[in-house]
């Protein structure tokens, strides 16, 4: 693997001048995932913040081909997209080797995507699909996903006078993912950016389909000042509301443990979408959501083993 | 040599997929269609075709991946039906307005609610707007026919629009004929290599497919695509006529069955065109100036020559198996009432809703249209201008 020295002078395939937030963190993971390979690639994108903000016509931010279709089938359409290079190299159409990389958010991937994506990966394709999760339906304004933590205020979990934000924990994808069996699934974090591309490296080399899942925190979405985001992101594994891991042929591994494992709070205190869980009225749902973390850090850790 | 085998409209329609061996095919089940995969699947397996195909785990699925491997540069192909088609209802706009040159055939099925499995149009009527060239069969032969041929249309530089072609549930899909078929390089040969004009899987030259597009363009992106479909009607009447040459069979816009010298003709998609052909011909026998104009392609909707084969007629009647609920009739019976006003012809045109969910239309129903027509072209009046065929009412 390269260091982040030669990294650095590499042509990068998503340029510059795209639309997304200043402080977003996904087009840093997208850079990261895009530096970690040498071969040609399509990239599938799902409906949401990447897509509309890289593809403003008659501009587009990508030096490599690129397909948006809708919302819900990234993995149907880059899936599609896969089938036609095997048979086009197959009727000697074609030469040139490809790799094939899915972005969708966690709307797109936790939500309205799963079926399609499940689907891809019962199939079988040789396909990375990259969701990059922050945490709600940020393009269409802060909207509650199956992603969004316990507690968290959303513009349809609205902390109100009755209802103190979402009233559910957020959905295992990863692990749904896992159960799959696929070759190589993990879960990485921007802050952590060698983890990140040797994961990635690790997913385009199976044969197979991969799935990484990514921390991706959204300034907006999350309220916190935007020169943060990469520090919410280490936050994030720190707590082990993150864990960093991966499922390489049906074993766990967790690729980084925290050496101390900080309390989430001391994630949730610096944003805006939990602050009203520091009312003493609502500090219950803290302890619940500390809880959780703990059992599925205990759970996973058991896995590992 | 043409070989003939006794097949159903669903084989067929895979036949013909078979001998075009396209690169990607992506399937679903879903009744009346599962048989042509089915029969597609076994050509897999048995190495008849060389294509990927990939079974999908839903209609929305198969046109996804449909659309990622045309956009790819693979000439790709799914099926559908009913229920189905409105699940990839999304999609089917997003292929044709990719320009994507898909060829699917559609086995026409009444879409739920209440659930029924059995022949109307209302599937492949519901995405009349999507932006696909429709063309509709009148039997077995005719749905391979017009899978071969839809490919060379759909893929044609001038069109670049995706086709669907419509067989009849049950009645075309399940029911068996003798089939001319072409021989297999005669179909390679007629339908050629596809050359995709921006595929993404092209190392030189890098495209993006789906961008967002504004007030500011979204609107010139939309007009050309009017062109595409408006091309279309020349290039189905070139590759009609070729395709003529090759088998015998030579295809048009749409049928004119004993319309020169007629006062009163029906105008009908789909099977119940063979229906209507017989009771014309006893019409006929009984000195009355009976016409059938079987229509074969709806999409691009041939106005100008439908108008002028119906001009001067005394008295038309449009068969429709589907409902436009809080129209003026059914959808074809709109389309043809629009082409005949705008062509300045003023003809006392009546519509029947007729065969929905799988409703019998027999001779006896067919009668009664001409019956009807009779009165009509007689008196000038029209009482009624929605009538319903075989309902109990």
């Amino acid at each position: 693997m390269p260091s982040l020295k030669e990294l650095s002078k590499k042509e990068e395939l998503l340029c510059g001048g795209h639309r997304m937030c200043p402080g977003c963190a996904a087009p840093v993971i997208v850079r990261q995932i895009l530096l970690s390979t040498d071969t040609h690639v399509v990239v599938g994108a799902a409906t949401g913040c990447l897509e509309v903000s890289t593809s403003i016509f008659p501009y587009t931010s990508w030096r490599c081909s690129w397909i948006h279709n809708a919302f819900e089938n990234v993995a149907s359409t880059i899936s599609g997209v896969e089938t036609a290079y095997r048979a086009l190299k197959k009727r000697g159409k074609l030469d040139a080797e490809y790799r094939f990389i899915a972005f969708g958010g966690d709307g797109g991937t936790y939500d309205i995507g799963l079926q399609a994506l499940s689907g891809a990966l019962e199939r079988g394709h040789r396909m990375l699909y990259i969701c990059y999760d922050n945490e709600a339906y940020m393009n269409t304004g802060i909207q509650r996903s199956s992603s969004t933590p316990l507690g968290a205020h959303t513009t349809t979990s609205p902390a109100g006078k009755v209802i103190p934000g979402k009233r559910e924990f957020p959905k295992d994808l990863t692990g749904i993912v896992a159960a799959h069996n696929v070759p190589y699934v993990a879960q990485a974090s921007p802050s952590r950016w060698r983890d990140l591309t040797d994961k990635v490296a690790k997913a385009l080399e199976a044969d197979g389909p991969s799935f990484i899942n990514i921390i991706s925190p959204c300034p907006p979405g999350w309220i916190y000042p935007q020169e943060l985001s990469i520090q919410m992101a280490r936050l994030a594994v720190e707590t082990c509301f993150w864990p960093l891991y991966e499922v390489e042929n049906g074993v766990w591994k967790i690729t980084y443990k925290p050496k101390e494992k900080k309390p989430l709070d001391e994630w949730t205190k610096q944003q805006g979408r939990f602050r009203h869980l520091y009312e003493p009225k609502n500090r219950h749902i803290l302890k619940k959501a500390q809880a959780e973390v703990d059992r599925r850090w205990e759970e996973l850790q058991r896995r590992a083993t | 040599m043409a070989k003939i085998l006794a097949l159903t409209g669903n084989e067929a329609a895979a036949y013909a997929m078979m001998q075009i061996n396209p690169d990607v095919v992506a399937a679903y089940p879903i009744t009346p269609q599962t048989a042509l995969m089915q029969k597609f699947a076994d050509f897999v397996a048995d190495g008849d075709v060389d294509t990927e195909l990939i079974l999908v785990e839903s209609e929305h699925s198969a046109m996804s991946a449909t659309v990622g491997a045309s956009a790819g540069g693979a000439r790709a192909m799914t099926a559908t039906a009913a229920n189905g088609l409105a699940l990839m209802w999304e999609i089917v706009y997003i292929a044709a307005s990719n320009r994507l040159p898909i060829v699917m055939p559609v086995v026409n099925r009444a879409l739920s609610a209440p659930i029924n499995i059995l022949c109307d149009h209302s599937d492949s009527m519901g995405c009349r707007d999507a932006g696909w060239i429709q063309i509709y069969s009148e039997n077995a032969q005719e749905a391979y026919d017009n899978t071969i041929q839809a490919m060379r249309i759909a893929e044609h530089p001038d069109v670049l629009t995706p086709a669907m072609v419509t067989l009849d549930g049950f009645i075309i899909s399940h029911g068996m004929e003798d089939i001319r078929l072409l021989e297999k390089k005669e179909v390679q040969k007629f339908v050629g290599e596809y050359k995709p004009p921006y595929p993404l899987l092209n190392p030189q030259h890098p495209v993006t497919y789906g961008p967002i597009d504004f007030h500011d363009y979204y609107f010139e992106h939309k007009r050309p695509q009017v062109d595409g479909m408006e091309n279309a009607k020349r290039v189905a009447v070139q590759v009609g006529h070729e395709f003529g040459q090759k088998s015998g069979r030579t295809y048009g816009l749409f049928d004119a069955y004993r319309m020169e010298d007629a006062e009163i003709a029906a105008v009908i998609l789909g099977s119940t065109a063979g229906t209507a052909r017989p009771v014309v011909d006893e019409l006929r026998q009984r000195g009355i100036k009976a016409g059938l104009l079987k229509l074969r392609v709806f999409r691009p909707f041939p106005a100008m020559e439908i108008a002028k084969v119906l001009s001067g007629k005394k008295a038309v009647a449009v068969l429709d198996r589907s409902l436009s609920f809080g129209a003026q009739g059914g959808p074809l019976f709109c389309e043809v009432c629009s082409a005949l006003y705008n062509e300045g012809h003023r003809i006392p045109v009546i519509n029947f809703i007729y065969g929905l969910g799988g409703r019998a239309v027999e001779i006896e129903n067919i009668q009664e249209v001409y019956q009807k027509l009779g009165k009509v072209a007689k008196t000038g009046n029209v009482t009624k201008i929605v009538n319903y065929l075989n309902l109990r009412e």
